[in-house]
């Protein structure tokens, strides 16, 4: 008796849900599980970039959204641990989203690439493509490439060609410090290879690498980097070890040029403040400036708009080329299926709110697009973290120049 | 030579900073038992508090209220928080400041934001002092090398000097004999309690400024001022003091001394090549690891000389 009743109880209750289910599965969002710190050391930078990708899903979403669907971004801190990004993986593929996201730590790309590469074999209706925006170790598009893997930040290779062919013809003497993880290794040897390829008059007078994350006072760095007689400081530091490295530099007042990847991202220009008017650049996705250099009005004002909001700079166009782009592949695969996606986003083309065009190349999964080198200086449209300076761009380079080869065997699946 | 005396000042400099946050945590921790893992959130609080301050009425009001603030909350925390928890034992009170820890971080985070704050060096000082060898030496940071060392003589005097050090060092030792004799000893330990915390947030406040004032600040700074405190031995303000300078100066010179274990065994006529056994961890260079030999150190010591450099006591 009291069992037939539970079992009547029980479809009842799945009547009810399905009936529920129903219609808002068929409308539903379009889920995209984003991993990232958002707690320790490197919180900043997770949550910097989850709120400017709040901001530009709002834009995207009130313009339609894909196939009529809003997109719905699901934070993970992964605490800037491998295994935490895993987790976060596992919870997302249960909850079927299409899209797993993550920025920072190319030791965590490298292991979520091993683990959608596996969960995406053995559960072929359930595969999930992992959006890289921002881990950018070479290694991820050559001898690790996979088709589920979209990287959508120029590689270390194309930033440290960018570096270095913006190096002035009077530099001749350059410092690398990065630091000791795959990242930084990787910034290490490409930075090398293309002074060695484009700029053979260089000599590298200093090499370091520096323990992630622990060195607390980077005065006695800059002393030994002085000492070297460099005239350049070439890094890929990011985080604290960015900021701590060049505030030390400039309280020392060293006459050093410095040349970054990161000092554009949130925290950089409080860090460098006014002493650094002019002495350091960053190859860059974008700034703020660009759209007023070029006169792009309606960029201007979107870029603006989020200022406005948020008590920080904007840096992420990058971003919403990232989900213009996911957009313009459901939208052209007609499913949300992330197989479909994925072979919609190869070589699809696109072209930015800046008006520059950029391509996911097939090959390799990575996108080739402009990049740009913005100097820290002051009398600037738009200022930096209130500091009264921020990035004017110093060189723009098409992405031709930044096309470079890949060693990418890429494995598609079958069906 | 430029290398070492550049190196040698900002050893110092850093060793200092290093002594503030450290002597605070080595009186609590002597005189109380308690491993006070929040200890470098007050260092941070501190920054913060002077952050804010100096935005309203300047630095130099804020390098005394700043600490102060920091005092009335160290004082608040032993009244209210560790007299109760100390009842259930040292396990237990590790525990709250490991929580209080996590605690005020998040507030921290939620105050002021996860971005570090334009928390910059007055004007009066921001100037460079003198320049050897053509690196300026920036006179703030000759004036964080004046303030610990007059916190140094300040504490060294008051505990060696005055009737209250005189009371503090015997409830060190003897605490219930020391309430026998009349002494609030409560009272004292709220004292002790207060005045590290207050310490911490001095040197935060100078420390802010000098490094990036951001909610991390502390769970960098915390696991290195352990080391010297235990390294330095407890109950020994001297040794606290060598052991923070020594720490200075080593992850210093380490980043200066391109060496590596293979330069040393070279000496000895054995050449290291990539087919030597462990070639990898050999031809480690010092740099590399120089902000882990801290570590190292602690762990040498404990094994070694369990009671640290100066310690008069065990653990």
């Amino acid at each position: 008796m009291l069992q037939s009743l539970l079992s009547r109880l029980a479809i009842g209750a799945l009547a009810v849900a399905t009936c529920f289910a129903g219609p808002t599965f068929a409308q539903g969002t379009i889920k995209i599980a984003y991993t990232d710190p958002l707690s320790g050391p490197f919180a900043q930078v997770g949550d910097a970039n989850l709120k400017q990708m709040n901001y530009i899903l709002d834009y995207i979403n009130s313009h339609g959204g894909a196939l009529g669907k809003k997109f719905e971004l699901v934070p993970f801190d992964n605490k800037s641990q491998p295994s935490d990004a895993l987790i976060a993986l596992k919870s997302a593929t249960d909850q079927n989203m299409p899209f797993i996201m993550q920025c920072s730590g190319s030791n965590i790309a490298a292991a979520l690439i091993e683990a959608v590469n596996k969960h995406n074999a053995r559960n072929p209706d359930n595969r999930i493509i992992y959006i890289n925006c921002g881990a950018v170790a070479t290694e991820l598009t050559n001898e690790q490439c996979s088709f589920w893997h979209f990287r959508f930040d120029a590689n270390v290779a194309q930033k440290a060609e960018v570096m270095v062919r913006a190096l002035p013809k009077e530099v001749t003497k350059v410092y690398l410090l990065n630091q000791d993880y795959l990242f930084g290794q990787s910034v290490q040897r490409d930075v090398k290879a293309f002074i060695a390829k484009l700029r053979p008059d260089i000599q590298v007078v200093g090499d370091e690498l520096i323990p992630l994350g622990k060195v607390k006072d980077f005065a006695p760095y800059i002393t030994k980097i002085k000492a070297s007689g460099a005239q350049a400081l070439l890094t890929g530091n990011w985080g604290p070890d960015m900021n701590l490295l060049i505030k030390a530099g400039i309280d020392a007042g060293v006459d050093l040029r410095y040349y970054t990847m990161y000092a554009h991202l949130a925290g950089g220009a409080v860090a460098i403040g006014p002493g650094g008017d002019g002495k350091v650049r960053s190859v860059q996705a974008f700034n703020e400036n660009i759209a007023p250099e070029i006169g792009n009005a309606e960029a201007e004002a979107w870029t603006k708009d989020f200022r406005s909001k948020y008590p920080f700079d904007f840096y992420a166009a990058g971003f919403r080329t990232i989900f213009e782009f996911l957009a313009a592949a459901i939208n052209k695969a007609g499913s949300t299926d992330p197989t479909k996606i994925a072979l919609a986003m190869e070589d699809l083309k696109h072209k930015d709110f800046l008006g520059y065009e950029s391509k996911m190349r097939k090959d390799d999964h990575q996108i080739i697009g402009p990049y740009f080198v913005g100097v820290f200086k002051r009398g600037v449209k738009y200022d930096s973290e209130k500091t009264g300076l921020g990035w004017a761009t110093e060189a723009t380079i098409p992405a031709k120049d930044i096309e470079q080869p890949t060693t990418c065997k890429m494995q598609r699946p079958k069906a | 030579m430029e290398v070492f005396l550049v190196s040698l000042l900002n050893g110092l400099v850093y060793g200092m900073l290093l002594f503030m946050l450290a002597s605070g945590l080595t009186l609590i921790l002597s005189m109380m038992g308690v491993l006070n893992f929040a200890h470098a959130s007050a260092y941070m609080l501190g920054a913060y508090f002077a952050f804010t301050i100096s935005q309203h009425i300047g630095f130099w009001p804020a390098l005394i209220i700043a600490p102060l603030l920091c005092g009335l909350l160290g004082a608040m925390i032993e009244m209210y928080g560790l007299r109760r928890v100390h009842r259930n034992g040292h396990i237990a009170e590790l525990l709250f400041t490991f929580g209080l820890a996590l605690i005020i971080e998040k507030v921290v985070q939620m105050t002021w934001g996860l971005l570090p704050v334009p928390y910059r060096v007055p004007a009066g000082l921001d100037f460079p002092l003198f320049s050897i060898y053509g690196t300026q030496f920036p006179a703030y940071r000759a004036f964080m090398l004046l303030i610990s060392l007059l916190m140094f003589g300040a504490i060294w005097l008051g505990l060696t000097r005055t009737r209250i050090g005189l009371v503090i060092q015997a409830a060190l030792t003897h605490p219930d004999m020391v309430g026998a004799l009349g002494h609030n000893v409560p009272r004292v330990f709220t004292t002790v309690f207060a005045a590290g915390t207050a310490l911490a947030g001095l040197a935060g406040v100078i420390g802010g400024n000098y490094q990036v004032t951001e909610p991390a600040m502390a769970f960098t700074m915390g696991p290195i001022v352990f080391v010297v405190v235990v390294f330095g031995g407890l109950g020994s303000l001297t040794g606290c003091f060598i052991a923070s300078l020594m720490m200075g100066l080593i992850q210093t010179f380490a980043v200066v001394l391109d060496y590596s274990p293979a330069d040393l065994l070279r000496q000895f006529g054995i050449i290291v090549t990539s087919a030597t056994p462990f070639h990898e961890v050999l031809t480690v260079p010092l740099p590399r690891v120089g902000a882990l030999l801290p570590f190292l150190l602690l762990i040498l010591i404990l094994v070694f000389k369990p009671r640290g450099l100066m310690g008069t006591r065990d653990t």
